[in-house]
C-alpha cells in the first residue's frame, strides 16, 4: 500500500470516527445527571488527554530506539511524535479549562489532577522544544533530546503520583469524572471519540513526519551541490 | 578497592579538590541561600503561616541547587576537560556518580547554613523537613547532574538549565513540602525515595550517551 | 590499527570530511598535513571516539586505554598541579606504580622541579610538555597527536622528538610541518 492511500485511509478514518464519535456523544448518549450538557465536553476532552500521553509514549519509544541503533531517523520520528504531543497536550488544557469554567465558574482549578498533571508535563515539554533550538544539530543534539524525552515519559507517572498525594495537603481535589464505570452508551461514544483522536493523532504524524523529512532531504541535497 | 569505585572516588575527589581551591560555587551558594531568606521574610506579610515559610524555604532550596548546578561542569567546560575524561578507559556513567556526589556535598554544606538560618529567622525545624530536605538533594543532584550535562551542549546553557531543571523539580518540591507540612508525612518521604530510585537509575543509565556521540 | 572508508563529517550544513579513504598499519606513522579547516582535527577526534562520523565507515582497532590523544587544548585542570593532574589520569587508566611512573613523566619532560604548581601558572611552552605527559602516561599502543610541537620551545621540541622516535607504536598526527617528522614517518596524507 502506496504512503498517500495509506494517509488517505488514515484521515478519512478519522473523519469518520470523530465525526461519528461526537454525533453519538450528542446526541445519542444520555446526559450526565450531574452536570447536564455540559458534560458531553469530557467525549473531546479525555480522549485528547488520553491520545497526548500515547504521543508522548510514542515519542519516548522512538528515542530508546534512536539510543538504541543509532539510527537518524528515529531523531525526525520522536520530535514529530512529541511534537503532536504538546499540541493534544495544549488542547487537553484549553478543552479542560472551558470545562471548568462551565462547571464552576473559573478558567482554571488547582483541584483539576488532570489539569495539573498537564501543565507540569506541557512546561516540561515546552523545554524539550528549548533544548532542541538552543543545541546544533547533530548527534549530539539527537541524543541529547532523546535521553530528555525518556525523561519525559518516567515524569508522567511519577507527576501523577505526586499530584495525587499533593491532593491531600495542598489543593482539596474536586470530585470528578471517573470514566471506569460508564454506562454502555457513554462507553461507546467514548471509545469512537478515542478511537477518531487518535487517528488525527496519526494522520497528523505521519504528514508532519513526510514534510520534515523532505525539509531534511533538500536541504542534504542543496549542500551536495554546494 | 573495585574499578569502578576507585574511578568513582578519583572524580569525585577531583572535584571536591577544585572546589577547595578555586572557592567560587560554595561561597556563592551560602551566600545566596542567606539572601533569599532576608528577601522572603520581606515578601511575606507579617502573620504568615508556617506554611507558607516553609514552602519559601522549599523554593530557596531550589534555585540555590540551580545555582550550584550551573556550575558544575564548569572546569570541564572551561578547559575542553570532558574530552579527556570521556577518552579515559572508565564507564562514563562513573563520571556522573562523581559529580553527583560532590554535588550532594555542595547541597548539603549549604544545608548545614541555611537550615539554621531558616529555624532562626522563621520557625524551627522538624525532623521530618530535614530527612526530606536530605532525600531532595539526592534527586537533585542526580537529575541537576545529567541535564548540566546536557545544557552545555547547548548555546544557552545557563538559560537552559533551569527550563530543563524546573519541570522535574515540581515533585520534589511536592514531596519535601508536603513532608515538612503533613500529618502523614511518611507518604511524601517514600514518594521522594521512589522519585530518587527512579531518576537517579535513569540518569546514572543515560548519561553515557549525553557525553559521546 | 586505523581504516577509514568513505568516512564523511559534516557539522550541520559545513562538510568538513567527504569520503576519506585511509590506512594505517601497525607501527605505522602517518602525518596528515593541510591547511586550516581541512578538518585534521576532526579526523584525530572521530578516531578518538570523541566524534561520530556522519558516515562512512571507521575501524580503530584499539582499546580506550590503549589510545593517546594529544588534542589543541591540554587537557589539564587549572587549579590542580601538574603532579595531581597526572595523578588523577594514572587512576582513571589504571596505571600500575602510579606515583614512580608520573614522576618519572614528569622528569623526562622537564617539569619535575614545577610538579607541585597549579597548572594554571604554567606558560604555554609547560602546558604543552604537560599535556604530552598525560598522552604518554599509560604508554598507548596509538597515539593521535593534533599539532604536538605547536608551542613547544627547542628543548621540549627535542624531548618530543626523542620519545616519538623510540615509541614503536602506531600514530596519526596532524601537523602543518612535515619536515620536522619526514624522518619518522611512514606515510603521509593531505586533507583539502
Amino acid at each position: 500500500m502506496s504512503t498517500s492511500l495509506r494517509n488517505s485511509i488514515l484521515s478519512l478514518a478519522a473523519a469518520g470516527f470523530l465525526v461519528g464519535g461526537i454525533a453519538l456523544a450528542l446526541f445519542w448518549a444520555p446526559e450526565d445527571a450531574d452536570q447536564g450538557f455540559s458534560q458531553k465536553i469530557f467525549y473531546i476532552h479525555v480522549p485528547i488527554a488520553l491520545t497526548a500521553y500515547a504521543c508522548f509514549g510514542f515519542g519516548a519509544w522512538k528515542a530508546l530506539r534512536l539510543l538504541w541503533t543509532k539510527d537518524a531517523r528515529y531523531d525526525l520520528e520522536s520530535y514529530t511524535a512529541i511534537h503532536m504531543g504538546v499540541i493534544f497536550g495544549l488542547l487537553t488544557l484549553a478543552t479542560g479549562s472551558i470545562w471548568a469554567k462551565i462547571s464552576w465558574g473559573h478558567w482554571w482549578t488547582w483541584g483539576e489532577r488532570q489539569l495539573v498533571l498537564f501543565l507540569i508535563l506541557f512546561l516540561f515539554y515546552s523545554s524539550y522544544f528549548m533544548l532542541r533550538y538552543s543545541t546544533e544539530p547533530g548527534p549530539r543534539r539527537q541524543r541529547n533530546s532523546a535521553v530528555y524525552a525518556l525523561f519525559g515519559v518516567v515524569l508522567i507517572p511519577v507527576s501523577f503520583l505526586a499530584v495525587r498525594i499533593a491532593g491531600t495537603i495542598l489543593h482539596p481535589t474536586i470530585f470528578t469524572h471517573e470514566g471506569a464505570n460508564l454506562p454502555g452508551e457513554m462507553l461507546l461514544a467514548f471509545c469512537i471519540c478515542l478511537a477518531g483522536m487518535l487517528a488525527l493523532a496519526a494522520t497528523l504524524y505521519r504528514v508532519e513526519l513526510a514534510g520534515k523529512r523532505i525539509d531534511s532531504s533538500l536541504r542534504e541535497l542543496r549542500e551536495l551541490l554546494a | 578497592m573495585s574499578g569502578y569505585a576507585a574511578d568513582v572516588a578519583a572524580l569525585a575527589r577531583k572535584d571536591l579538590l577544585l572546589e577547595l581551591r578555586s572557592r567560587d560555587t560554595l561561597p556563592a551558594m551560602l551566600l545566596f541561600v542567606v539572601s533569599a531568606l532576608t528577601v522572603f521574610h520581606f515578601a511575606l506579610p507579617p502573620d504568615s503561616s508556617a506554611r507558607a515559610e516553609t514552602g519559601l524555604l522549599w523554593i530557596a532550596i531550589v534555585f540555590t541547587a540551580l545555582l550550584g548546578l550551573t556550575r558544575a561542569f564548569a572546569p570541564e567546560r572551561e578547559d575542553g576537560l570532558l574530552d579527556g575524561l570521556v577518552l579515559a578507559p572508565c564507564d562514563r556513567s562513573a563520571i556522573w556518580v562523581g559529580k553527583t556526589i560532590g554535588v550532594i556535598a555542595f547541597l548539603v554544606l549549604a544545608e548545614l547554613v541555611a537550615l539554621p538560618a531558616f529555624a532562626l529567622f522563621f520557625h524551627s525545624l522538624s525532623w521530618e523537613l530535614v530527612a526530606a530536605v536530605a532525600l531532595a538533594d539526592i534527586g537533585i543532584a542526580a537529575i541537576g547532574t545529567l541535564l548540566a550535562a546536557i545544557a552545555a551542549a547547548s548555546r544557552a546553557r545557563e538559560l537552559l538549565l533551569p527550563l530543563l531543571f524546573l519541570p522535574l523539580a515540581i515533585p520534589v518540591v511536592i514531596g519535601g513540602v508536603g513532608a515538612s507540612v503533613a500529618a502523614n508525612p511518611g507518604s511524601f518521604l517514600g514518594f521522594l525515595g521512589l522519585y530518587d530510585a527512579v531518576f537517579a537509575i535513569l540518569s546514572w543509565a543515560s548519561f553515557e550517551y549525553v557525553v559521546t556521540e | 590499527m586505523i581504516r577509514a572508508r568513505e568516512l564523511s563529517k559534516r557539522f550541520g550544513d559545513k562538510r568538513v570530511l567527504d569520503g576519506l579513504e585511509l590506512e594505517v598499519p601497525q607501527g605505522g606513522f602517518v602525518l596528515v598535513t593541510g591547511p586550516n579547516g581541512s578538518g585534521k582535527t576532526t579526523l584525530l577526534r572521530l578516531c578518538a571516539g570523541l566524534a561520530a562520523p556522519t558516515s562512512g565507515e571507521l575501524d580503530v582497532d584499539a582499546p580506550r586505554g590503549a589510545i593517546g590523544f594529544l588534542a589543541h587544548e591540554p587537557l589539564v585542570y587549572r587549579e590542580l598541579t601538574a603532579l595531581e593532574n597526572l595523578d588523577l589520569y594514572g587512576r582513571l587508566y589504571r596505571i600500575r606504580e602510579r606515583r614512580e611512573r608520573c614522576g618519572a613523566m614528569l622528569e623526562r619532560f622537564g617539569l619535575w622541579r614545577s610538579r607541585n604548581e597549579r597548572a594554571g601558572t604554567f606558560s604555554r611552552g609547560m602546558l604543552q610538555r604537560l599535556a604530552i605527559c598525560r598522552t604518554f602516561l599509560h604508554d598507548p599502543d596509538l597515539l593521535l597527536l593534533d599539532e604536538p610541537f605547536d608551542g613547544l620551545d627547542a628543548e621540549g621540541a627535542k624531548m618530543l622528538y626523542l620519545k616519538l622516535a623510540e615509541h614503536g607504536s602506531t600514530a596519526l598526527v596532524a601537523t602543518h610541518d612535515p619536515k620536522s617528522l619526514a624522518i619518522r614517518a611512514t606515510a603521509r596524507i593531505g586533507l583539502a
